[in-house]
């Protein structure tokens, strides 16, 4: 019998360690940044809820921000109402961004590409205009004050210069990271690249194809509550933008940017993307507008798979 | 004995056309089964019918006895219910290895497992090289199903149906479009399954059909035009007026 060739193992490979070491390294390097860095690290975490949806359950989304805000929302209404402590905060935000997701997934799991972009949307805009109007729980267009966040551990503040939010969400990230790699990596991960590449194939497997799709969307659904509780606790406010509409769209760009399907990918892409942002947006936001525009349709045609995904390109290309 | 899977006047229509009408036929438990007929006769749509994908107009479908109607396609797949497509249906981006260990995954119900790497999955690892080294497939097997060739594409159709371990297998046209050779290869690979695996199969070529099939059931416009032993068949005035009389060319 011959050898079974390589299989999703989740071993890590040494360059892996690469974008954390220059995470952390940036921490001295650049230690006016680090505010920016940590919402880097948020929008990262973001990507890669959305890359757990769309890269490999392969569901279209536009309102991914809805499970990004009630996280956030949650994270901030229990700081404001005394429960300071970021650890259990970021838990509760997960598990009640899980159950709206868990209730959305329903209604994405049938329809086609074009349903779900229309019924994720919906449910975004529904939940934004809901929560401008609930303005005596979420503070409306004014955004949610008196967030009172308690000390890491009991022991380090959150300060302005974003020392402490550094450390805690590049650390939520690299935790959930590894996390959503095993996941990829398992029977469950194959399975959902399964059905993006083939939905209608799953059930001759014996699949119950909706009842994955619905758990991948729920996960997905909380992993983007954690990022929004991040945002919450490290800023100590929740603005609507939490739930707003372009928040959704940055985050799909972002990933199809970096390469969706991949995980790294969600990385990379939020990194150039919010950096590229931060330089260009400075001289002229109309400027960053026009760049991101003729990024866009620079990747559908030149770098299908993203930035990773024509790096692999050209490195089979050079080995050839 | 019970038939390992009956049908009752079975219909299906799509809008005024109806592509299958009043079919009533019972396949022995452990019979090859073959199911021939003009194009266009409804033989997929039979199959489509049995399996699940596609719902009838009326009649009723039975598995073993059991009324299996309103079940649906996955949960027939784990009664032992299988088929393969006419048209190769494959996971493109997916290793020939990644789609067969799938399979095995799914049919033990531990395709939902997210704890453990697929790569650690090794008794199924093992058994889809065994699989695939049946099927002539072991050196594909780290290419994407997508670089396959069509022929290839085919065996793989089939080795992700017999990775669900089917009591019942529908083969719709298993070697459609191959060289004679290969098809030769894939009906090696099926009279090899155990004598208890009850398949029904659609196929074109009338020398396979005989060399076979135990019984036949013979299409035509949506309707049984016959059924019996192959020599039946091969006498049955009508079917070779309306199907081998003009097939044979
Ligand atoms: N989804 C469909 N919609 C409309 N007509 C269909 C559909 N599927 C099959 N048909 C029609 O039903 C008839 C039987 O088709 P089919 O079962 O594929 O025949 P066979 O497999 O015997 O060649 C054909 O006339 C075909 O055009
Ligand atoms: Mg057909």
């Amino acid at each position: 019998m011959s050898r079974a060739p390589a299989l999703p193992s989740g071993r890590w490979h040494a360059a892996e360690a690469i974008p954390w070491l220059l995470a952390i390294a940036c921490f001295f390097l650049f230690p006016g940044y680090r505010v920016l860095a940590s919402h880097v690290f948020i929008a990262a975490l973001f990507a890669l809820s959305l890359d757990l949806v769309l890269g490999y359950a392969g569901i279209l989304t536009l309102g991914h921000a809805a499970f990004f805000g009630l996280g956030a929302y949650t994270a901030g209404l229990l700081a404001a109402h005394g429960w300071g402590e970021p650890f259990s905060g970021l838990a509760l935000a997960a598990a009640v961004a899980a159950l709206g997701g868990l209730a959305v997934s329903f209604l994405v799991v049938r329809g086609t590409d074009l349903a779900r972009l229309m019924v994720t949307l919906g449910v975004g805009l529904l939940l934004y205009e809901a929560a401008n109007r609930a303005a005596w729980l979420t503070g409306g267009v004014d955004g949610l004050s008196g967030v009172a966040m308690g000390k890491l551990f009991g022991v380090f503040p959150f300060d302005l210069f974003g020392n402490a939010a550094y450390a805690y969400t590049l650390a939520v990230l690299f935790a959930l990271f590894v996390f959503t790699r095993r996941v990829a990596a398992s029977p469950f991960g194959l399975s959902l690249r399964a059905i993006r590449e083939n939905r209608a194939r799953m059930p001759a497997l014996g699949a119950p194809v909706e009842r994955r799709l619905v758990a991948a969307f729920t996960l997905g659904a909380a992993i983007a509550g954690v990022a929004g509780a991040l945002l919450a606790q490290t800023t100590q406010f929740v603005g609507l933008d939490t739930l707003a509409f372009h928040r959704s769209a940055d985050v799909l760009v972002m990933l199809v940017l970096g390469g969706a399907g991949r995980l790294y990918g969600a990385l990379v892409g939020t990194a150039v993307f919010m950096v590229a942002q931060d330089r260009l947006a400075g001289i002229d936001p109309v400027y960053w507008q026009f760049w991101l525009g003729l990024l866009l349709v620079a990747i559908v045609f030149v770098a299908r798979g993203g930035i990773l995904g024509a790096a692999d390109a050209l490195r089979r290309r050079l080995r050839r | 004995m019970t038939p390992a899977l009956r049908t009752e006047h079975l219909t299906r229509r799509f809008g005024a056309l109806e592509a299958l009408g009043d079919v009533s036929l019972a396949i022995a438990s452990g019979a090859r089964h073959a199911l021939i007929g003009p194009n266009g006769a409804g033989k997929t749509t039979l199959v489509n019918l049995l399996a699940g994908s596609l719902a009838p107009s009326a009649g009723e479908v039975y598995l073993a006895g059991e009324r299996i109607t309103p079940l649906a396609q996955y949960r027939r797949v784990k009664r032992g219910l299988v088929r393969t497509f006419q048209v190769s249906s494959l996971f493109g981006g997916l290793t020939v290895l990644e789609s067969v260990v799938l399979a095995i995954l799914e049919r033990e119900g531990r395709a939902a497992l997210w704890r453990r790497p697929v790569a650690r999955c090794t008794v199924e690892i093992d058994e889809a090289m065994a699989l695939l080294g049946e099927l002539r497939l072991a050196d594909d097997a780290g290419r994407r199903a997508s670089a396959l060739a069509y022929g290839r594409q085919r065996l793989l159709e089939i080795a992700l149906a017999l990775a669900s371990r089917p009591r019942v297998l529908l083969l719709d046209e298993p070697a459609a479009g191959i060289p004679a050779a290969q098809s030769a290869e894939v009906f090696r690979a099926i009279a090899a399954l155990p004598a208890a695996v009850t398949v029904l199969f659609i196929e074109h070529d009338m020398e396979l059909v005989f060399r076979f099939a135990e019984r036949i059931t013979v299409l035509a416009g949506g309707r049984v035009l016959a059924e019996g032993a192959p020599e039946e068949i091969a006498r049955d005035r009508a079917v070779r007026e309306v199907y081998l009389g003009t097939a044979d060319a």
